[in-house]
């Protein structure tokens, strides 16, 4: 924890409301984690056919009318759900809670895509007459759509946005929170990151244009970061969203505390569209571990972005080892390997599954490595199986994105 | 179509529209919203069905008459009597 700041700066989790293809909460998501249960399944979407996808199958019911559903978009269901389960999650009394001193906060990778599909080809079938385009399709795609379900569904009326920030999102969304508690915009943060991804054809058909769209005969295999026969990503939905508060006001009403968000940092490659770039995310971890006022090896565990293409996995690996190095040796592990690549959920959701490690001392596995690409081979990597460290005290996560955008968090235990 | 006809027809969209809503009690006479929860969006949805099933087109100026399921079947009578139902 930074020595200098006090407990009305310091940020801290006290809920976690989650959505992934293999869990629908946090016991469960852990629990596939650790028991090597893939999310991934085969699907079929308009013009590009079969392919492969992890899929959420959590009750869109549980917290919506049918209406609201029909009405609102899968992103803004995601958000909902995740929502409502974290403030369950987090014991706080809602029901008397100032709600004008709530905001949400939500990273997206993108926002709009499935929606406008939807209408193009629903006018398809009346030859593209624009007398028929629905007039929910701008307040489904406006960009803070995800984010104003929850308030709309959860009558929260404080600040309400996304961010956009392509697969650094999830991380973004949970920066946004601490740095507007911090700021005393609110007193409660419901922060993190979601996706609907999967439910446009376009990001199949564009990572399959770019070379990068996995395939596999066995789907639960298909996402394989670090291993020499992976091929690509494997695109999921999700969701996951935080509750996070002041550590002053958390313990004042004995909160559950996960974790401290003790640092991190955002920050850009400017060097190309979709390449990575290992100086700006090693400069980014970095940065987050000079906010954290933490050395490289107090890092126990690091949760990492590689999404199973051959450039990106390799520039984060030179990326860790230009900044753990001399005696650091965290434990390293990879959550895409089990869920795919769930986009603007991605760093939430893989910081999640690793919030337990503070309690069981356990860093998940990364599974699908069968033949490990040397150039991959960090000391640390949890291969196939869960690997036991004495003490799990602090958690690295890393999330990176199209256009360079790379995102840091380091969270520390309580 | 019937005005027997039309109202199904309606009663079809409003159940699309208003999953949550039990319609076997719907009074004829009195008006939508103050037997279901509907608001303006839900109104330009009935608008938007008639117009994808049926290209029938309901100015601006006549959304008034959508008002009760009676005074909507009375509207569109003329507008669809030469309109065979599709099936559903």
């Amino acid at each position: 924890m930074p020595a200098d700041l006090d407990d009305h700066q310091r940020i801290v989790i006290t809920g976690i409301g989650l959505t992934a293809p293999n869990g629908n909460s946090l016991p469960e998501f852990r629990e596939a984690l650790l028991t090597g249960r893939s999310g991934v399944q085969k699907y079929d979407i308009r013009y590009v056919g079969e392919t492969l996808a992890g899929i959420c199958n959590f009750d869109e019911l549980k917290y919506q009318k049918k209406k609201e559903v029909r009405r609102g978009t899968r992103a803004g269901s995601i958000s909902i759900y995740c929502a409502q389960e974290a403030v369950a999650d987090s014991g706080l009394d809602w029901v008397n809670i100032d709600r004008e001193r709530v905001g949400v906060y939500i990273g997206v990778t993108e926002h709009g895509n499935v929606e406008t599909e939807n209408e193009i080809y629903e006018i398809k079938g009346y030859d593209y007459d624009t007398s028929v385009w629905s007039h929910h399709h701008n307040p489904r795609t406006v960009a803070n759509n995800p984010a104003g379900e929850i308030t709309l569904n959860m009558g929260i009326t404080g600040p309400h946005y996304t961010l956009g920030a392509a697969c650094a999102a999830g991380n973004a969304g949970m920066i946004q929170g601490a740095q507007m508690l911090r700021l005393g915009e609110c007193d409660v943060a419901l922060a993190g990151g979601v996706s609907e991804s999967i439910h446009t054809f376009g990001i199949f058909a564009g990572f399959a244009s770019q070379g990068a769209l996995a395939k596999h005969d066995v789907p639960a295999k298909a996402s394989r970061p670090f291993d020499m026969d992976r091929n690509g990503i494997v695109v999921a939905e999700g969701g996951c969203i935080y509750v996070l508060e002041r550590y002053d006001d958390a313990k004042k009403r004995g909160a559950k505390i996960y974790g401290e968000l003790v640092g991190y940092a955002m920050n850009s490659d400017a060097s190309d569209f979709v390449l990575p770039n290992p100086s700006q995310q090693a400069r980014c971890m970095e940065m987050a571990l000079n906010k954290a006022q933490l050395n490289a090896s107090d890092i126990d565990l690091v949760s990492t972005h590689a999404t199973a293409t051959d450039s990106g996995d390799i520039q984060e690996c030179t990326a860790l080892r230009k900044v753990f190095h001399n005696g650091s040796q965290p434990d390293v592990n990879n959550t895409k390997s089990f869920i795919g690549h769930a986009m603007g959920a991605a760093g939430a959701l893989e910081l999640a599954g690793n919030l337990p490690a503070f309690a069981d001392n356990v860093c998940h596995a990364t599974i699908n490595v069968d033949r490990l690409d040397p150039e991959c081979a960090l000391p640390g990597l949890a291969l196939n199986e869960p690997r036991v460290r004495q003490s799990i005290r602090y958690i690295l996560n890393n999330s990176f994105g199209m256009l360079g955008i790379n995102s840091v968090v380091i969270i520390g235990k309580v | 179509m019937t005005p027997a006809e039309i109202r199904e027809e309606v009663l079809d969209i409003l159940s699309d529209i208003a999953p949550d809503e039990d319609l076997s009690n719907l009074d004829d006479n009195v008006r939508f919203r103050e037997q279901l929860e509907l608001d303006s969006m839900d109104f330009l949805d009935i608008v938007m069905e008639l117009r994808k099933r049926y290209r029938v087109q309901i100015p601006e100026d006549d959304y008034i008459n959508l008002a009760s399921m009676n005074t909507t079947v009375t509207y569109l009578e003329p507008l669809m009597k030469d309109i065979q139902r599709e099936k559903v």
